[in-house]
């Protein structure tokens, strides 16, 4: 474990000191104070809270950045290091492939996360600040923080995943990008067209609401959803909401992380440095 | 334990290419070991086999009597790979605190760094370092701990003579605190006079592996006599076999037996004769015999 936490440290050091950490976090904040002061609009015609509301828009916009923030730290990790000669080194050094892997998701997810309070917060501070947060959408907001992190941890480990198969840091930088892609625009509209095509049958009713909550960010969609009916009412997203029991959406966001984890030590485990 | 490193009968093939066949080799605590080949003979594959990086297909290794990639072995072995880069955005100091904290050593830093002569420059980014500034770097993280095999991969490309002067001095250290040092290059000149034992890799077989004075043995080449003329050259050449090479200098070869019989006939030439120079085969010499022929 204390080779565990060396390497933390270290990756934690390289992503203050090239300012991912303070670009992540400024766009988090930018980004939820914009939607917290946009969305305010529409709250007296739905009878929701100014917070409820901007934490729908931020439900959407997390779908998008969570991934693609984790995405950016983590295609670096294995195919950055491999390229620059210094994975065959560290690799000598006693500690394990599983231990390099995991001091670094250590550090990245806890940028991450930091990124997310820090972001996130600013915007529950500004609606308490104008008196539009109550109970129930500050829980909303502290359920969108940490779905988000969980959502991001398992990108993290997508990343790991292509940057260890990517031949080196461009083609890991492609792949990302078209994972990133897949997961949060093409398969969400595969899905879609299906729907169309089936015309209310019975792929609709029973087989569309498993494959869409088998995606993590759909996932995380529905788990914010699901879990709010102000949320809900303010995305418009009750029907598959409610066409799947309620652990479905949180088994799968939080079965993900460890099952991309086990495949990028799987895949590492074959880089020959 | 009397071989610090030992590698027997090691083969390995990348898809249907041998890039390693049938390797023994064995290195001794405290002894220096050049590992010569050129580029793509399998000197850093062999390394890496060693490290336990990559498998092998066939053949043991044992480091420190410890398997390749064992714990022990990691904590035992040292390595420089090939031109070295670490991340551009750490400092010196706080890339060989990482390494100081990963083998479980508590290191003196800041000593190591300045051991190596980068003392002023421990607190700046790599991304500033030059190449043979980050060279030193990861010289430095061989010296962490007292590892008992120290492996290096073309240690000198990109020093400058005299940060080679200094490389060679802390080889010297670690082998004479008893660590097996095997360096591999294709620096000729500069491993002849600092190891103790050369071995030569071609297209991934061993076709050498002895000090320096058996291979010139039992190569055959030649040592070289250059004799000056003071005045006619041609009557030198004439009287001792050799071959003029200006107006005024004529080349001898001849065999070590042979050496001091030679030089007996060209000192009796009294007054003829302004100077002469001995040159023994050189290991760039040794190399192209051993590398090029079939037979060696």
């Amino acid at each position: 474990m204390k080779r565990v936490f060396a390497i933390a440290q270290s990756e934690m050091l390289i992503l203050r000191r090239n300012r991912w950490l303070v670009m992540a976090t400024l766009i988090m904040v930018l980004f939820a104070l914009a939607l917290t002061f946009a969305g305010s609009a529409p709250t007296g015609s739905l009878g929701v809270d100014m917070l409820t509301v901007s934490v729908a828009s931020m439900t959407t916009l997390s779908v998008y950045l969570a991934p693609l923030l984790a995405l950016m730290i983590s295609f670096d990790a294995i195919a950055g290091d491999a390229d620059r000669g210094s994975l065959a080194l560290l690799l000598s050094y006693p500690a394990g492939r599983g231990e390099v892997l995991l001091g670094k998701f250590l550090a990245h997810l806890s940028a991450l996360s930091f990124a997310m309070i820090i972001g996130f917060g600013t915007a529950g501070a500004v609606a308490i600040w104008f008196g539009g947060a109550g109970a129930e959408s500050l829980s909303a907001l502290a359920r969108l923080i940490v779905t988000s992190i969980i959502l991001g941890a398992v990108f993290l480990t997508l990343g790991y995943l292509i940057s260890s198969l990517a031949q080196g840091p461009t083609a890991a930088a492609g792949m990302a990008a078209g994972l990133w892609l897949i997961f949060v625009v093409l398969f969400d509209l595969g899905l879609l067209g299906a729907v169309v095509m089936d015309d209310g049958g019975s792929f609709t009713r029973s087989v569309f609401p498993w494959m869409m909550v088998a995606n993590p960010a759909d996932a995380f969609r529905l788990w914010n959803v699901a879990a709010s009916d102000g949320v809900a009412l303010a995305t418009g997203m009750t029907g598959a909401a409610q066409a799947l029991p309620a652990w479905a959406a949180p088994a799968s966001l939080l079965l993900w992380p460890f099952l991309g984890f086990v495949a990028a030590r799987a895949a590492f485990r074959r880089v020959e440095p | 334990m009397d071989k610090a490193l030992e590698i027997q009968s090691v083969s390995k093939a990348r898809g249907k290419v041998p890039v390693l066949c049938d390797v023994s080799l064995d290195v001794a605590p405290g002894e220096r070991v050049a590992l010569l080949g050129h580029n793509g003979a399998g000197k850093s594959t062999l390394i890496k086999a060693v490290l336990g990086l990559i498998s092998t297909d066939k053949g043991t290794i044992r480091v420190a009597g410890a398997s390749p990639g064992s714990g022990k072995a990691r904590r035992t072995t040292a390595f420089l790979p090939e031109a070295i880069s670490f991340h551009p955005a750490l400092t010196g100091r706080e890339q060989l605190t990482l390494f100081a904290r990963l083998s479980g050593g508590g290191a003196d830093v800041a000593a190591l760094l300045d051991r190596v002569g980068l003392s002023d420059a421990m607190d700046r980014r790599i991304g500033a370092y030059s190449k043979g500034m980050r060279q030193r770097l990861g010289l430095a993280q061989v010296l962490l701990g007292q590892p008992q095999v120290a492996l290096l991969d073309e240690p000198t490309s990109g020093l400058d003579p005299i940060s080679r002067q200094d490389l060679y001095a802390i080889i010297d250290e670690l082998a004479a605190q008893g660590t097996a040092v095997l360096i591999a290059s294709h620096a000729l000149t500069e491993v002849e006079a600092r190891t103790d034992r050369i071995a030569i890799l071609r297209k991934g077989a061993l076709v050498a592996d002895d000090t320096l004075e058996e291979l010139s043995a039992k190569a055959g080449l030649p040592i070289r006599l250059r004799v000056r003329a003071t005045g006619d050259a041609d009557a030198i050449a004439a009287q001792t076999g050799g071959t003029r090479l200006n107006g005024a200098s004529v080349e001898i070869l001849c065999n070590p037996d042979t050496k001091m019989a030679t030089l007996r006939h060209v000192t009796g030439m009294g007054d003829a004769v302004a100077d002469v120079e001995i040159t023994p085969p050189r290991l760039e010499d040794l190399y192209r015999h051993y590398a090029k022929e079939d037979a060696p």
